[in-house]
């Protein structure tokens, strides 16, 4: 790995950054919808002062495998949100490799499966019935969010993520991000896609056998996906050149301002039913995907 | 205590978990401290959350004056919660078993199964004393995190 790559993978926009941008935007999803319920909300720091005081707590004793792999699934989680992030062309300096977006893409996949597994790792009903559930999501809301990856792609004809971030005019393009930002609630289990974990139906779900530390990092890769996720769309919508700097602020604060969005769409819907949410995302969302697909690939044949 | 310590010591008094065991309460303090969450009180804003599950939680709020129903609950609710922990006892239900006393089914009070950390005395508290109860029990699961020998630095 060269210099470039290492500072893309520790300083920005991986480790250093996206840990306290994680918190940050974990911290904005709860004063929002604070704010929206016409509380005050918690202080800044409060996502950091959860994080440090579950990692200073016992954990209940476990043996065995299961006890290993329920460690290992929330590492590999916060493990492969860092690398996805840092794969996020921020600054626009054409590296990265072609199809690096494939791997971005199977990167956001990994912490999703890792819930599933931790769910039925755990033994707990609450956590199976969650893991049940996050699978059956994430299949739903995975076929509009690939179809609008591949328009996005088709639009440029590549994978590379650093052609990819720079936006044309191209409808296929846009229509393919706005399907990215309607997946994005149902990846990080908001309302109403908060099914997985419903915490007045099934506790925390796949999380409720967790504690100390290990749900700390859980905590961690929630706030990590937000960066993703947010991040992808940033990347796909702002322009590209110029100096860096002002690239990485308009970052974080398009960034920011997503966050404010979904979280005040969170706060505003009740939870959807499984059945209902899959009917969203099979129904109404891949009539925008496969419009998405349609104008890209019309688009590219035209020209 | 050195820098991580203390660290530490804040981030548990900032950052108290709560879960909440009924234990046969006539749903009074139950009420008053699903209250405390609403807009007017606003409890996320010293950090409070109310968890639903006990591995989550650093403090059991229980309110009732334990059943025989119960108390097989509080003890296994009590043994799931990971250390640090504190306990705090709503209403007086769990402190003297109020207007219960005496019933052949209650087998409070609740200091007779577990440790109790603070009282909040009413039938029911006030909003008010059950935040600033929970604020008491959230200093003292801070202080029980400090190993022995570095308690006397805590004043300092």
């Amino acid at each position: 790995m060269n210099l470039t790559g290492m500072i893309h993978l520790f300083l920005f926009p991986g480790m250093l950054f996206a840990i306290p941008a994680g918190w940050f935007f974990v911290w904005g999803e709860h004063k929002a919808v604070a704010r929206m319920q016409r509380r005050i909300g918690p202080p800044l720091l409060q996502p950091f002062y959860d994080f440090v005081k579950l990692t200073g707590k016992s954990t209940p004793s476990r043996h065995g495998i299961e006890a290993d792999l329920l460690r290992l699934y929330p590492a590999i989680s916060v493990l492969s949100l860092i690398g996805a992030i840092a794969l996020l062309p921020v600054i626009p300096d054409g590296r990265g490799f072609s199809g690096d977006g494939i791997l971005m893409v199977a990167l956001l996949e990994l912490p999703s499966v890792c819930f599933i597994l931790a769910g039925f790792t755990s033994g707990s009903i609450f956590g199976e019935i969650g893991a049940i559930r996050e699978a059956v999501l994430s299949v739903a809301n995975n076929l509009v969010f690939l179809l609008a990856i591949v328009s996005v792609a088709v639009t440029k004809g590549t994978f590379s993520l650093s052609e990819l971030a720079a936006p044309t005019w191209n409808p296929g393009h846009w229509i393919g991000v706005l399907g990215i930002l309607l997946c994005i609630p149902a990846k990080l289990r908001l309302n109403p896609f908060s099914s997985a974990s419903a915490e007045q139906e099934i506790y925390s779900g796949p999380l409720t056998e967790y504690a100390g530390a290990a749900l700390g990092m859980w905590n961690l890769a929630h706030g990590l996906e937000w960066v993703a996720l947010t991040g992808l769309v940033t990347v796909l919508v702002l322009p590209v050149g110029g100096p860096w700097w002002p690239h990485a602020i308009l970052f974080v604060a398009v960034s920011f301002a997503e966050v404010l969005l979904l979280s005040a769409i969170s706060a505003a819907t009740a939870r959807f039913t499984l059945k209902r949410s899959i009917r969203f995302y099979w129904e109404w969302a891949a009539v925008l995907a496969v419009l998405a697909i349609t104008s890209s690939m019309y688009m590219r044949f035209r020209s | 205590m050195n820098l991580l310590e203390r660290l530490l010591h804040k981030c548990r008094r900032k950052s108290p978990w709560i879960f909440h065991l009924n234990t046969g309460s006539c749903n009074g303090c139950d009420i008053e401290l699903v209250t405390c969450l609403s807009p007017r009180y606003d409890v996320e804003q010293i950090g409070i959350h109310l968890e639903g599950s006990p591995r989550h939680a650093d403090i059991i709020c229980i309110t009732g004056p334990v059943t025989r129903n119960t108390l097989e609950a509080v003890k296994t609710v009590y043994s799931q919660v990971c250390e640090p922990k504190a306990v705090v006892a709503i209403g007086s239900c769990p402190a003297s078993c109020n207007v219960f006393a005496g019933s052949p089914v209650i087998e409070g009070p609740l200091s007779k199964h577990i440790p109790v950390d603070v009282y909040v005395p009413g039938c029911p508290p006030h909003p008010d004393a059950i935040i600033a109860g929970i604020a008491r029990a959230a200093q003292i699961l801070a202080d029980r995190g400090v190993p022995e020998k570095k308690k006397g630095e805590l004043q300092k």
